[in-house]
């Protein structure tokens, strides 16, 4: 396990450091990184003031290798619009995606098992039908036409709950509403497929063989075989709401990490997204650790 | 009513399959007491297993249904019944195991556990079941069953989890246990071993034991009854001495016809002539695993040479290696005078016209998106100086008819074919490049009883007519007697003995090789019987 | 004899065979025949309705739908500018269809190739190039959209290229898995035996099993490519007026959210049953290409005619 989880750690830090190039060179052979980085309307002097302070003089290499010391030192720079460490104003949006992406998966996950399991033990008939069409549906929506829809429905037409902010309760409602769609139509249908799967094998066959019922079967016997695949989809649909679910936090006006992002892109300031990159694979690292961890637990052939 | 134990009367069951009602099983009827042992005898799609499941209430329906008949236990409707006292009997009185006890075990949980569960769904206290799941353990030959019953199955060998499938049966000393194919995966001496369990298990609790069998061989061994079924209906019954000494039925008697291993023993044709494929001491480790150890053999021209030897034994990792599909550490394999393992890619391309392969599952070794015309004529287009192209097509229809195929086979697709078939355009194929050595690979292992003899005379007649050398691999001794001139026996990736047919069949000297004859059964209950007579006397001598 | 006995099940390759199995599974046959009604705007709609979509007219301001008196043209209503969402909504397919499509192909292809590549060499080529998949699968693909379209400035072939190489990983992970497992395969080995070369054994024996598989993600993934081109558009970052894209159809009537749900509305309702067709198509085409699920088709055909 500790050579597993240290293997895993090289691999996510080469990518890591591999994005970052990315994003660094991009942001500097793209063209002058003071048009980038100031408003479009700055005088010559600030611009060449900008430069000088942050080094964008220097030789690329240079630039870079400033840009690599730093990252090492967590130190991403200050935010431009803001005027703080750019790492503590991800910090502070952070914890709201988090709880976000953990209530909305929650839910799904559950909502997900549950309906996809009594598809798979009820094939064919209208409960299928049904539970198919609708998570086929669910699958297919835009993420930002249903929460404009919801907030025209919910909010404006029919008063229910608040159009945006955080402050109650309520303000949750329609954001977790709006991101346990895509997630719970394309996981339910993973359930239920592999549920048909796990029932239909040799060791169900052995287990009605030995008189056990019908209930236990599908979720004692079935169910946790059935799990591997669910949990792999489930971790892709997690990390795409660590990594901030973009649209959504915007419409929404929700101060999570995927509308700081969006923001900092439009406002132009890279330090913040590069700090929210960092929070966010790290995030996205332990969880999938995590998801090794959970294989491992589920299926005992699975060792690392 | 009637007293037996099980009886099934006029049971039909019918599948839908691609819109289709097919008949699976017609007006069988069998019955079953406590301490005999009935066998269902028959081959693949012959409905002896749709049979067994039926009882079990195993059926998938849909697309399954049972049209008529009945099932009693004890006199009590088993197909009017409720699902509650279904299951009350299911795992309690009437038992089952199965093929592959891999895949018939839950992959994810402690194989005590679920050995335990068929005892607690019945009403045992848990700590109560957990002792005995560890006592049936024991019983079942498992060592040091108080920690294996931690173990997950993917930890045990194939024989051992038969075994554990078995003590999964045993919870309550069941009236019925049904035994569907259960030692089919397992090797010829590990089959031997799950067989004398069972038997010992009938006799200990008496049970009625019903086997599910395509073996004639495992029917002779253990039953005191025979049905034979094919299509789905029952053609023959009786007892298991009147239907092997005096089959009456045309289809019993093609089958026991096909049994291999009772016609003559081939004898010194070959001459004293130089060997036209030689290997010498090859050796190859898979990491700590000595696979092959000093394997050395050789092979004349029209020759057949067996290679005999359970999973592990290192036949197939030899055969590959004569192929060049795999290099062994170390070793040669001299052909036309050169070690074909130092050949370079140039030469080895050559060497493919003259070596050949064919191999076990033909469902598999066929490319199911090509037409046969296409999976025979390959082989000129990789080596194009064999034949023109405007002289394929016919060409391929000679070579169809040479393995007993139609010309208008040569458009179908492989999946069009039944399994013998398949294997008759592997043979073909391998045969496109008149190759002077075929590799068969357990060719003919995956295939039904009587097709086996038909592919099996196929080759024989091949070696005669186009002078084809065989190394013919198997795990099976019975197979290759009437067939190969030389045997060579292998075990854990050492030839233990090799000689004349004769002489290993006669007078084998290698307690292996006496191992190996010993457990490949007999089908003829008489030698049962004389087998056991003298197991009585002498020292037992087959673990 | 059990050796001679030929199974029964007719060959079905022939176009005609597709359309009846395609006939057996009516949500599929739906889908397809909306999607043929998609394609069929994507090429015409320009041509037909350019003019009428970008006529202005302030009398007819978020007009609501469903009045009959001003034409069909403004049944679905009409946006902030008076243009008719209908006639937009026709000429934005070709924006939409034409980005998924590249973008798909590209990623298809070029993911397909690596794949092929990464499955059939040495461990050291195929490593590199898995962590590459790694790199890029790593980055939540919207906001390396996000930054690529900001830096290199929005237009159509951008997007192509950056939707497409969000994507390649899915193929290249697929091809390189199928792969692994295929070239295993019994009959790949009696190629080799039979001396074919690498060459032949990737295109000829392992290339047309992947194929099929490709086709099937590469349906299902055109949906998804359509979202992720929405979304972007929907940002502002995507496609930029006066060229229009449905995602940007339905961002250019959020400030109008609370008079005129229409705007939105429609919009958004055609990229649903677009992207539920290819859902359905695709696990059509699932069934249809697995011999093992085929019999269902072909069961339920016969049934029909019984």
């Amino acid at each position: 396990m500790g050579s597993f989880v240290l293997k895993r750690s090289l691999y996510s830090i080469i990518s890591l450091v591999g994005l970052l190039v990315l994003v660094f060179f991009l942001s500097r052979l793209t063209g002058d990184p003071a048009a980038l980085y100031l408003p479009v309307d700055a005088p010559a002097s600030v611009r060449e003031a900008f430069r000088e302070a942050r080094g964008l003089n220097d030789p690329l290499i240079v630039q870079f290798g400033d840009f690599v010391w730093n990252l090492l030192h967590f130190d991403f720079g200050e935010s431009l619009r803001r005027q703080r460490p750019a790492f503590d104003v991800v910090l502070e949006a952070f914890p709201w995606t988090l709880c976000l992406a953990a209530i909305t998966m929650s839910l799904v996950l559950l909502g997900a098992v549950v309906l996809g399991s009594l598809a798979a033990m009820n094939v064919g008939k209208s409960f299928d039908r049904i539970s198919s069409v609708i998570s086929l549906a669910a699958a297919s929506a835009p993420d930002f036409w249903v929460a404009l829809m919801a907030i025209f429905l919910f909010a404006v037409a029919l008063g229910w709950v608040p159009t945006s902010g955080t402050g109650t309760p309520w303000h949750w409602i329609l954001p977790v509403a709006v991101l346990f769609i895509r997630p719970f139509g394309l996981i339910l249908q993973v359930v239920r497929g592999s549920m048909i799967t796990a029932l239909s094998s040799a060791y169900v066959k052995t287990a009605r063989a030995k008189g056990v019922r019908q209930r236990a079967i599908t979720f004692v016997h079935a169910l946790r075989n059935a799990m591997l695949p669910v949990i792999t989809v489930a971790g892709d649909q997690a990390a795409g709401l660590l990594n901030g679910a973009v649209v959504v936090e915007s419409v929404f006006g929700f101060p999570g990490i995927g509308k700081l992002m969006i923001d900092s892109i439009l406002q132009r300031d890279f330090a913040v997204v590069l700090a929210a990159i960092m929070i966010t694979s790290l995030a996205i690292f332990i969880m999938n650790l995590l998801i090794d961890l959970a294989y491992a637990l589920l299926d005992p052939r699975i060792r690392y | 009513m009637s007293d037996h134990v099980l009886q099934v009367s006029n049971l039909s069951v019918e599948f839908d399959t691609g819109g289709r009602r097919v008949k699976a099983v017609r007006d069988v009827s069998f019955h079953l007491d406590r301490g005999e042992t009935l066998a269902i005898l028959g081959e693949s799609g012959s409905g002896k297993s749709v049979s067994a499941s039926a009882v079990m209430n195993l059926i998938d329906c849909p697309p399954g249904h049972i049209t008529s008949g009945a099932i009693t236990y004890r006199g009590r409707d088993l197909l009017n019944m409720s699902e509650a006292e279904r299951r009350e009997i299911n795992g309690r009185k009437i038992a089952m195991i199965f093929q592959d006890p891999l895949a018939h075990l839950n992959p994810v949980y402690p194989v005590g556990w679920q050995i335990a569960e068929a005892m607690r769904v019945h009403g045992m206290p848990a700590d109560q079941a957990n002792r005995r799941a560890v006592e049936l353990m024991e019983r079942v030959g498992i060592n040091n069953p108080q920690k294996r019953a931690k173990a997950y199955p993917h930890q045990f060998s194939g024989g051992q989890r038969q075994r554990l499938m078995i003590a999964m049966a045993l919870g309550y000393d069941p009236d019925v246990l049904i035994a569907d194919e259960p030692t089919s995966a397992l090797d010829v001496t590990v089959q031997a071993q799950i067989l004398k369990l069972l038997q010992q298990l009938r006799d200990e609790t008496g049970m009625g034991l019903l086997m599910i069998t395509h073996d004639l061989g495992v029917v002779a061994e253990m039953a005191d009854r025979v049905i034979v079924m094919n299509s789905g209906q029952v053609v023959e019954a009786g007892t298991t001495r009147d239907v092997f000494k005096s089959p009456k039925h045309p289809y019993t008697q093609k089958l026991i016809g096909a049994v291999p291993g009772q016609g003559g023993i081939r004898t010194g044709k070959i001459g004293e002539e130089a060997p036209i494929l030689k290997v010498e001491k090859l050796n190859k480790h898979f990491g700590e695993y000595h696979v092959l150890r000093d394997v050395s053999f050789d092979l004349k021209a029209g020759e057949t040479v067996a290679v005999v030897g359970e999973s592990g034994s290192g036949k197939s990792t030899t055969a590959r290696a004569i192929l060049r599909l795999d290099d062994p550490d170390n070793g040669q394999v001299i052909y036309n005078g050169r070690d074909l393992l130092a050949m370079n890619e140039k030469e080895v391309f050559k060497l493919r016209r003259d070596i050949q392969m064919i191999f076990q599952d033909p469902t598999q070794s066929l490319n199911p998106r090509m037409p046969v015309y296409k999976i025979i004529s390959e082989a000129w287009s990789i080596h194009r100086d064999i034949l023109p192209k405007d002289r394929w097509r016919e060409r391929v229809l000679e070579l169809l008819d040479l393995v007993g195929l139609k010309p208008e086979h040569a458009d179908r697709y492989p999946h069009q074919f039944s399994g013998g078939q398949r294997q008759r355009i592997a043979i073909a194929r391998a045969l496109a490049v008149e190759p002077r050595i075929i590799i068969c690979d357990e060719a003919v292992s995956a295939l039904d009883v009587s097709v086996q003899a038909q592919v099996i005379k196929l080759l024989d007649s091949l070696r005669t007519r186009l002078g084809v050398a065989y190394i013919f691999i198997a795990h099976d001794l019975p197979v290759v007697r009437d067939f190969a001139d030389r045997v060579v026996v292998m075990k854990d990736g050492i030839i233990v003995e090799s000689g004349d047919v004769e002489q290993i069949f006669e007078r084998p000297a290698h307690p292996y090789t006496q191992a190996l004859l010993a457990a490949s059964l007999e089908p003829d209950p008489d030698a049962r019987d004389a087998w056991r007579a003298a197991q009585a006397t002498v020292q037992p001598s087959v673990q | 004899m059990a050796d001679t006995q030929t199974p029964t099940l007719a060959e079905t390759h022939s176009p005609p065979g597709w359309l009846r199995l395609l006939w057996a599974d009516k949500y599929a046959t739906v889908a397809a025949v909306f999607l043929l009604f998609v394609v069929a705007m994507a090429i015409f709609g320009p041509s037909l309705f350019a003019d009428l979509s970008s006529k202005v007219n302030f009398r007819g301001r978020n007009l609501a739908p469903f009045q009959f008196e001003h034409g069909w043209l403004m049944i679905l209503g009409a946006d902030s500018l008076g243009r008719p969402i209908l006639a937009r909504i026709l000429v934005a397919a070709q924006n939409t269809m034409t980005i998924a499509f590249f973008a798909v192909l590209a990623a298809g292809i070029v993911g397909g190739s690596l794949g092929l590549i990464a499955g059939y060499s040495r461990k050291l080529v195929s490593d590199v190039i898995m962590r590459l998949a790694d790199v890029i699968m790593s980055f939540p693909s919207l906001l390396l959209a996000v930054i690529v379209l900001y830096m290199l400035k929005p237009a159509l072939g951008n997007l192509v290229l950056v939707l497409a190489i969000t994507r390649i990983p899915v193929y290249l992970r697929t091809t390189r898995a199928e792969v692994l497992e295929i070239r295993e395969r019994m009959f790949v080995q009696a190629a080799k035996v039979m001396g074919a070369s690498t060459w032949r054994i990737t295109f000829l024996h392992i290339l047309p099993m992947v194929l099929p598989t490709l086709l099937t993600i590469a349906t299902l993934d055109f949906a998804f490519v359509m979202l992720a081109e929405s979304s972007l558009s929907f940002l502002g970052i995507g496609i930029q007026p006066p060229e229009v894209t449905w995602g940007l159809m339905v961002a250019q009537g959020r400030p109008y959210m609370a008079q005129a749900w229409w705007l939105s509305f429609w919009p958004g309702l055609m990229i649903v049953l677009t992207t539920m067709s290819l859902n359905l198509l695709s696990n059509w085409l699932r069934t249809v290409l697995d011999p093992a699920q085929r019999w269902r088709l072909e069961g339920s055909k016969e049934t029909a005619n019984v």
